[in-house]
């Protein structure tokens, strides 16, 4: 093998081994492994440290750099997901290029998943040869530097797109919030009050809506969605797509007269706002407080559209306003930004899944939106608990975990309907004062004062009983009562209630649509299908993709409190992304040797970064785009593709320093 | 050629006669060609799977055999014979050595006869265990089912009562919390379908003989509600169930402080009623519960 180091004779290797406590050195004998290693060719200093990741740790290597002139660092330690950056940034400090450095990881790939020790210490040892042999061939490497575009996109108008958008807006950045439905507000602005503090939703929400709407950084687009996708971290290209509201926006005071001109008398079409439980007008505000404050016409119901033959009353009541406009088509508009936060939320368990319980059969089953709906003063029935037959129920049942700690359907926790179920009970009894049945799993609430919420409603006499409902069935004479049967595991026994009301504590799910959306910002689904966090602990509103992050209930099912938290936390990321003005891009890209490259295009398909093109029939690798997964490099069949920090002769190096008997 | 292998396993030879009738003359009413298989033994019911699982599986296994010769999907209309056969077929498939441990006993000790003399019985393929309920919800349909009524059962308040075992553990081609196959070709044949919370409740099975006071609850609480939800007969898809429910009503309807009698009837009796079949063909006459009330319903709309 040639000498890498040219000009100053063979390399001069440092080799660190870390204890990590005893995480490394309870199961591999580190003190062997460094006296070992300091008999390899090319180490000329090998030592073994309690915490290498520690200040004294670091330390060691920069002054040890300078006095034994090293010039290739090597720490067998834990992975280098933790701490790759730690210890190059501990080598550029001592005066070396950071790419002169390799880590071994002897922890997660070792000491952790072995127990006989001999065996772990002949592991480690493999792989600190094959790491000697690999750091020899490194050259010096330089970080890419890009600009970033300040500007930040959000995925989702409800409280975590609503939230995370107003920090950024304050801090200074141009926000576009991009909404699907006609107003932002998301389930938030759905439900009545909001666990444990029982604080009126809307009366918190809407000051955050208008703030929104009257922020000179924030561009709000509803009835819109992202459709495309382009460029990269910093410098993203994404196209939004805007349905026909069949109004303009800015010709509309919010005045709502032409509803009431509208020629419908009453509604005809299911609201979708009230879940279908009352009806809207073909010309609507989805609900009082809808931001913007816009009608919005459903073409589907209005008769000029069906039939082209309408009176246009609405038109006439507008007058010289002429916010009214049949022929408005979808548009798009693509813009740049920075950073994305995808904020798209949750859909509820739909319960005809469960047909135990009835839904869509008997009618006074319910599910616990649509009772949000029923005890909200805006709401179908004013606030009144008035059920689909008229009556106002006696008694109230209420089934927690229908869709979530269920193998037939969802097996995690929902997180959030133990405590929306006492709230509830709790307004229920207060609306009705009907008896209450709440059937529980486990009752869940970890929150800061849930536990004390929980002791106030059980005080308030609702009853709460610890067992799964197996079925609600009606009674056989004919009363419409229905019966809730369950096995009471406290008394244990069967209880068979009979009950007016049934409300169906519906678990949370990932939005229909969360695959296409996945792909669409090319981030990942965890296995119930939410959006995966980079790390669960330490990245946890990051995304696998740069510069796309996570926010609220489409990463996971979480309570308001959590996804307002969660939200500022990916505006700080994003904030701090887009703040710097340029990022440093790993140098691990790959490159063409021209000469070889025969222009097939085999590459260019198959890169996930669309980083290659041709010129002149030759690969050429856009060194930004380019996130060095080796795709290309694998796949060139004249082999005239090579990859920074994965050179073939580094790899096969590699792998001869494992497979070496000593 | 015939298009499934049939197995009737032994109640459909006994007690559940008018099961094997009906089907059988409903099959041939829809062009459905059955063809029993030849030597058939126990299933093994569901006692032997918890005492020996190799020799259970060896036992129902030996029937798959045969099934498999045949090149034809085998209809089990028990309900307990569909289950062990179906657990069997999945434990052949998933566990390789158990497949071998039961083919090379199959293989040494028992033979078939067929025209070319004896022959080693061999799994070789995988078998589709079909319920009556399946092949034809699935292969015919209800909608050819529908077309070939000549007698419809209008407005016959029949509730439909499908038993625990083809839907737990494992519910292959219906809902396993509320099964609708049933419901849906009563449904298509005229009946008007009284819904029954209780469709999947335990008929007491086995614990009619060792403990009679909890078989009668169960059955008592079937027929009382059945009876309450204004049903005229309740259908059934399992020789077990029907047993319980008939031939204990007399005391479950004493237990529930009821007089009037309800009929117990295999769906595919009701389904060859409404085909125009002879009601002696379809095993009415065996009835311990009196059928008249639905007989003399039929007779008004001929």
């Amino acid at each position: 093998m040639s000498d890498p180091h040219a000009g100053n004779g063979t390399p001069r290797i440092g080799v660190y081994v870390c204890h990590c406590g005893t995480n490394i050195a309870g199961t591999i004998d580190v003190v062997a492994a460094a006296e070992q290693a300091a008999e390899i060719p090319g180490v000329v200093l090998s030592r073994d440290y309690k915490y290498m990741c520690s200040d004294p740790g670091q330390e060691l290597i920069k002054d040890d750099i300078e006095e034994h002139r090293l010039d290739r660092v090597i720490v067998a330690s834990c992975s280098p997901c933790l701490h790759e950056e730690t210890f190059r940034n501990a080598v550029a400090a001592g005066g070396m290029n950071p790419y002169l450095f390799q880590m071994v990881n002897i922890r997660e790939h070792d000491s952790w998943v072995h127990r006989d020790p001999e065996a772990a210490t002949s592991k480690a040892m493999h792989l600190i040869r094959a790491a000697v042999r690999r750091v020899r061939l490194h050259t010096p490497l330089e970080a890419r530097r890009v600009p970033i575009n300040p500007a930040v996109m959000v995925v989702g108008g409800g409280i975590a797109g609503i939230h995370a958008a107003l920090t950024l807006a304050n801090a200074g950045k141009q926000v576009y919030l991009v909404e699907r439905e006609p107003s932002i507000g998301g389930h938030m602005a759905m439900f009545d009050k909001t666990f444990p503090t029982l604080d009126c939703a809307a009366c918190i929400l809407t000051p955050k809506m208008t703030q929104v709407r009257a922020h000179p950084n924030i561009k709000v687009w509803t009835m819109s969605e992202v459709t495309e996708v382009d460029g990269y971290v910093g410098s993203y290209e994404v196209t939004v797509r805007h349905e026909p509201r069949f109004i303009i926006e800015d010709a509309c005071v919010g005045c709502l007269e032409c509803i009431d001109a509208c020629v419908y008398r009453s509604g005809k079409t299911p609201d979708e706002f009230n879940l279908g439980l009352s009806k809207r007008k073909p010309i609507y505000i989805p609900f009082p407080q809808a931001v913007p404050q816009v009608v919005v016409i459903d073409p589907d119901a209005c008769i000029e559209f069906r039939t082209g033959k309408c009176k246009k009353t609405c038109v006439e009541v507008c007058a010289d306003r002429n916010a009214i406009d049949f022929q408005q088509t979808e548009s798009f508009d693509t813009v740049e930004v920075g950073a994305i936060i995808v904020a798209t939320g949750f859909k509820t368990f739909d319960p005809i899944r469960t047909p135990q319980y009835g839904y869509g059969r008997y009618s006074n089953v319910y599910t616990a939106l649509e009772v949000e709906r029923l005890v909200n003063a805006s709401g179908p029935t004013e606030g009144h608990v008035v059920m689909r037959d008229g009556s106002t129920p006696k008694s109230i049942g209420v089934i927690h975990c229908v869709g979530s700690r269920d193998r037939n359907t969802n097996r995690y926790c929902s997180r959030v309907c133990c405590m929306y179920s006492l709230k509830l009970s709790h307004l229920l009894q207060e609306k009705t004062d009907a008896e209450i049945y709440e059937f529980y799993i486990d009752m869940r609430t970890p929150g800061k004062d849930f536990e004390e919420f929980y002791n106030r409603v059980e005080e308030e006499g609702v009853h709460l009983i610890r067992g799964k409902v197996a079925q609600v069935r009606p009674e056989p004479n004919g009363d419409g009562r229905l019966i809730l049967q369950a096995e009471d595991t406290l008394a244990g026994m069967v209880r068979e209630i009979p009950v007016d009301m049934v409300v169906l504590a519906t678990g949370l799910e990932p939005q229909a649509d969360a695959e296409d959306v996945r792909r669409t910002f090319n981030i990942t689904c965890a296995g119930g299908g939410f959006f995966m966090e980079r790390h669960p602990k330490l990245a946890p509103v990051s995304t696998f993709t740069d510069g796309v992050f996570l926010a609220g209930a489409c990463q996971g099912p979480k309570d308001i409190p959590d996804t307002v938290a969660q939200a500022g936390a990916a505006a700080a990321e994003a904030l701090a992304l887009v703040d710097a003005g340029f990022i440093e891009l790993e140098p691990n890209t790959a490159y063409v040797s021209a000469e070889d490259c025969s222009g097939c295009k085999t590459c260019s398909d198959l890169c996930p970064f669309h980083a290659i093109s041709f010129v002149d029939a030759k690969a050429v690798i856009n060194e930004v785009l380019c996130k060095g997964c080796g795709t290309c490099v694998a796949a060139c069949p004249s082999g005239a593709i090579h990859q920074n920090l994965f050179e073939d002769d580094e790899i096969f190096a590699e792998i001869v320093g494992v497979l070496a008997d000593a | 050629m015939s298009d499934y292998s049939y197995y009737p396993g032994c109640s459909l030879k006994g007690t559940g006669r008018p099961y094997d009738e009906s089907m059988q003359a409903v099959f041939a009413a829809l062009g459905l060609g059955l063809d029993e298989l030849d030597d058939w033994n126990c299933c093994g019911a569901t006692a032997y799977m918890a005492i020996d699982e190799v020799q259970a599986v060896a036992l129902a296994g030996r029937n798959l055999a045969l099934a498999a010769a045949t090149g034809n999907d085998v209809v089990a209309p028990c309900n307990a014979c569909w289950l062990v056969l179906t657990k069997t077929q999945g434990k052949l498939g998933d566990d390789v050595a158990l497949r071998d441990i039961v083919c090379g006993a199959l293989g040494a000790t028992c033979t078939a006869v067929n025209g070319d003399g004896p022959q080693p019985l061999r799994i070789d393929r995988d078998v589709a265990v079909r319920h009556p309920l399946d092949v034809l919800i699935n292969d015919l349909g209800v909608d050819a089912l529908g077309e070939a009524v000549t007698r419809p059962l209008d407005g016959l308040k029949v509730t439909p009562y499908y038993g625990c075992q083809i839907v737990r553990p494992l519910a292959t081609f219906d809902d396993q919390a509320d099964p609708q196959t049933m419901d849906r070709l009563l449904a298509a044949v005229g009946c008007e379908v009284v819904d029954n919370p209780y469709k999947t409740r335990c008929c007491g099975a086995s614990q009619m003989m060792i403990m009679p006071d909890v078989g009668i609850d169960l059955v008592s609480l079937l027929i009382a509600d059945a009876v309450a939800r204004g049903a005229e007969a309740i259908a059934v898809a399992c020789p077990l169930c029907q047993f319980n429910l008939e031939g204990y009503q007399r005391k479950a309807l004493k237990e529930a402080g009821l007089e009037q009698s309800i009929p117990i009837l295999y769906f595919t009796q009701l389904l060859g009623l409404a085909l125009g079949l002879d009601p002696k063909r379809l095993g009415l006459h065996r009835s311990f519960v009196p059928v008249d009330s639905i007989l003399g319903r039929r007779a008004a709309h001929v």
